[in-house]
């Protein structure tokens, strides 16, 4: 189980914030983090992995994680604009993390990247480089897997491409996720459970179905 | 008949400066690109000073701090019996000098222009700072590393001031060919001049046009 327990002022445009969060989060959930630019969610997941301080304390499996560099944490990142390895192929971006060939060969298959394995980064498209992201952040087979807008970039195509592709790894690997997301639709495919923040608080927390109110046959509105 | 020796001299003067600035201003370069400390515009204006200051000023500085009563002088002489000035030890030393903002400012602007989040991703995957800046930050900065090693080079083939008042003219010693063709025009040995000359503008245009070619094609390969 993940406890997070974080405090931290934040300068935004709309003047300063209290970042102020309390959560549970337990082992192998996939949770997606919603709410409106400047409310926090990006910090949130930067300051789980290490990049950003605050006060306060992140307690996985009873182990404090405060103060602990990025590289002590067992953490995977997915980053909004991919932040690939650009001097490397695809699979030197996941061997890279570890040299475990095996384990790369396993993610490429699983997102269908075998046959572009050999190919440089800055030659794919943007669903490609995100599935590359994707891979490379479960290459140290971490304890909990963050992603900031993984499907922003993307457009409706490749959206459900990776989608399925997140699905298939949630499955395969049961990580602890934590994903940042704008869009109602791919969060509640992919949610067991959804997190809304407003000016740095949660405003809302709960099984998808509680949070999300079905409209039509296929879209989905918040209920706040 | 041309005498060699000047261009050997100049050769070996500028490729040691160059090994020597670029296994120095990586890790400085880097921090500067990395640090927020309010002292980040002091070293800048510092390092950068050689660029504004007349040769006259900086080879006199140089000289004081070079000579056998100054503190570094000094300890040189009686610890290592090294002497500094007028040598090519000295030499080396005030090359450093003057081409320091040659190598250090396009390091620290091809540090400053990598993706942030690409060097976060390297954090995450468990590296440290040295294999972040060894395999993702330099081999990502090509255009950069070219610029600074190259230039550096060519500006200390170049050096004439600094070098004449640290090393005079000693023959196979200090004699760079910045330094020969000197003594030549005020010999009125035109026509030596002229070879000399020649030479160096053919080189410094091969390295320069080299430099450009490089760099065009790294950013076509970008492009695509």
């Amino acid at each position: 189980m993940i406890k997070i327990e974080i405090q931290k002022s934040l300068h935004g445009s709309k003047g300063t914030m209290l970042l102020d969060i309390e959560l549970e989060i337990f082992k192998g959930e996939f949770v997606v983090i919603m709410g409106e630019s400047g409310s926090g969610k990006t910090t949130l997941l930067r300051i789980l992995a290490g990049l950003e301080k605050s006060e306060g304390n992140i307690w996985i499996e009873g182990k404090s994680w405060q103060g602990l560099s990025p590289q002590k944490r067992s953490i995977g990142f997915v980053f909004q604009d991919y932040a690939l390895f650009e001097n490397m192929s695809v699979k030197e971006n996941l061997l890279y993390v570890q040299k475990n060939h095996t384990l790369a060969d396993e993610l490429l298959a699983l997102t269908e990247l075998t046959s572009l394995s050999s190919r440089n980064v800055k030659m794919l498209s943007g669903g490609q480089k995100q599935r590359v992201s994707l891979c490379r952040a479960m290459m140290n087979k971490p304890q909990l897997l963050l992603m900031d807008e993984p499907l922003s970039a993307l457009d409706t195509k490749m959206k459900i491409k990776l989608q399925e592709e997140i699905i298939k790894l949630h499955k395969a690997f049961g990580t602890t996720t934590l994903m940042v997301s704008h869009d109602n639709e791919s969060s509640y495919l992919l949610a067991d459970r959804i997190i809304i923040l407003d000016q740095g608080k949660v405003i809302k927390d709960g099984v998808k179905d509680d949070v999300f109110e079905k409209v039509r046959a296929v879209r989905y509105t918040l209920v706040l | 008949m041309i005498e060699l020796s000047p261009f050997i001299l100049s050769f070996k003067l500028a490729g040691l400066t160059t090994v020597l600035l670029f296994s120095l201003c990586v890790p400085f370069a880097w921090w500067m690109s990395q640090t927020e400390s309010k002292s980040k515009p002091i070293f800048e204006a510092i390092t950068a000073l050689p660029i504004v200051l007349p040769p006259s000023v900086l080879g006199f500085y140089i000289l004081v701090l070079l000579s056998p009563q100054s503190a570094i002088g000094g300890f040189f002489e009686e610890i290592f019996g090294i002497k500094l000035l007028f040598s090519f030890t000295g030499l080396v030393v005030a090359s450093c000098f003057y081409s320091l903002p040659f190598m250090i400012q396009p390091l620290q602007n091809g540090f400053e222009s990598l993706n942030k989040y690409m060097l976060e991703a390297s954090y995450l995957a468990g590296k440290s700072t040295i294999q972040t800046i060894w395999y993702v930050a330099l081999p990502n900065m090509k255009p950069a590393l070219m610029t600074a090693v190259i230039i550096t080079f060519a500006h200390t083939v170049g050096e004439f001031g600094v070098v004449l008042m640290i090393g005079g003219s000693i023959p196979y010693e200090t004699r760079v060919a910045s330094v020969a063709i000197y003594e030549m025009v005020e010999m009125m040995e035109y026509d030596k001049a002229h070879i000399y000359s020649a030479i160096m503008v053919a080189m410094s245009f091969v390295v320069l046009l080299s430099v450009y070619i490089f760099n065009h094609k790294q950013k076509k390969i970008g492009i695509i």
